[in-house]
């Protein structure tokens, strides 16, 4: 069952790993951008906002300024799950790499330690493998697809980002905080230099 | 996106990542923190997903995009797979600038 869940989720996350190679590389970057990004970063949602950022036309430091806000997030969850890591420290050092949304949820979802521990282990090493292959194979087909937009591939990364914060928005504070933030980036978005608008949205946490 | 910006990001991602692991006999964050990080985690991720479903450059990104960015948005809303929801955003937008609708 555990397994399995996690399989499916690999599933959907390389398909979303191959839509960011061939959305950077059709946008214009070379292809060790996307491969690097994914290796090194590895947060979904952090490497489409800051590749969404440069492909606005925004400056790179401020694309970095909103993966490293969006990361922030892992402080938490690193302490959520410490106890899976044990007492070795390279252990905890290699494991500090997979701590993700989807390592973070499935670990918290287990009961005992044991379980906790494959949880965890699991889908962080498997979901680094899938995702890495997949941004591999979408650098490529990227490639050959000459327009993404016929594709509908521009409209990959927003969803993927709404998926992850539709849930945190059933918490009233956040969605009124949320709401306003997002006003705030889409009104001054027509005149501020891309990845501007959406700094400003963080005025929005006055709400929360 | 030059590589300095590329190993900011991952350096300063990575520290995040490791403070908890690392740290955890030591320290903890307050309540306080952690709420404000993860609302301002929410924040940022609405306003990137309002800018990039509306937004290309300063102007208008298209109803096609747009259409395709509610789909996905309900059928998450609703629960339905993660795969499912991405791959309808796609065929949707793909099949309405199929049809002319920019």
């Amino acid at each position: 069952m555990l397994l399995r869940d996690i399989a499916l989720v690999c599933l959907a996350d390389s398909v979303v790993g191959a839509s960011f190679g061939a959305i950077a590389v059709s946008g214009g970057q070379p292809a060790w951008v996307p491969v690097a990004m994914s290796l090194l970063v590895f947060a979904g949602g952090a490497q489409f906002a800051a590749l969404g950022v440069v492909l606005a036309g925004g400056n790179p430091f401020a694309a970095v300024a909103a993966g490293l806000v969006l990361n922030a997030r892992h402080l938490p969850f690193g302490f959520a799950v410490a106890d899976v890591f044990g007492t070795r420290l390279p252990v905890r050092l290699l494991g500090a790499h997979v701590v993700l949304d989807e390592s973070v949820a499935f670990t918290l979802a287990q009961r005992d330690a044991a379980r906790r521990r494959v949880a965890f282990w699991t889908c962080g090493l498997m979901l680094f493998v899938v995702w890495n292959i997949g941004v591999v194979i979408g650098v490529v087909a990227g490639r050959m697809i000459g327009d993404p937009a016929a594709l509908g591939l521009d409209a990959a990364s927003p969803v993927v980002l709404l998926a992850l914060v539709l849930p945190s928005l059933r918490e009233a504070g956040t969605l009124r905080a949320a709401v306003i933030g997002g006003v705030i980036a889409l009104a001054t978005a027509p005149l501020l230099p891309p990845g501007v608008p959406v700094a400003l949205a963080l005025l929005g946490l006055v709400a929360a | 996106m030059n590589l300095t910006a590329i190993l900011v990001l991952a350096g300063g991602t990575y520290a995040f990542r490791a403070v908890g692991p690392v740290l955890r006999e030591r320290f903890q964050p307050g309540e306080r923190v952690r709420r404000l990080l993860s609302v301002a985690a929410s924040v940022l991720l609405v306003a990137l997903v309002a800018t990039s479903a509306l937004m290309a450059g300063h102007g208008f990104a298209g109803w096609a995009r747009v259409a395709g960015v509610l789909v996905g948005g309900v059928l998450a809303w609703r629960r339905v797979p993660f795969l499912v929801v991405v791959l309808a955003a796609v065929a949707v937008t793909a099949g309405l600038r199929l049809l002319g609708v920019r």
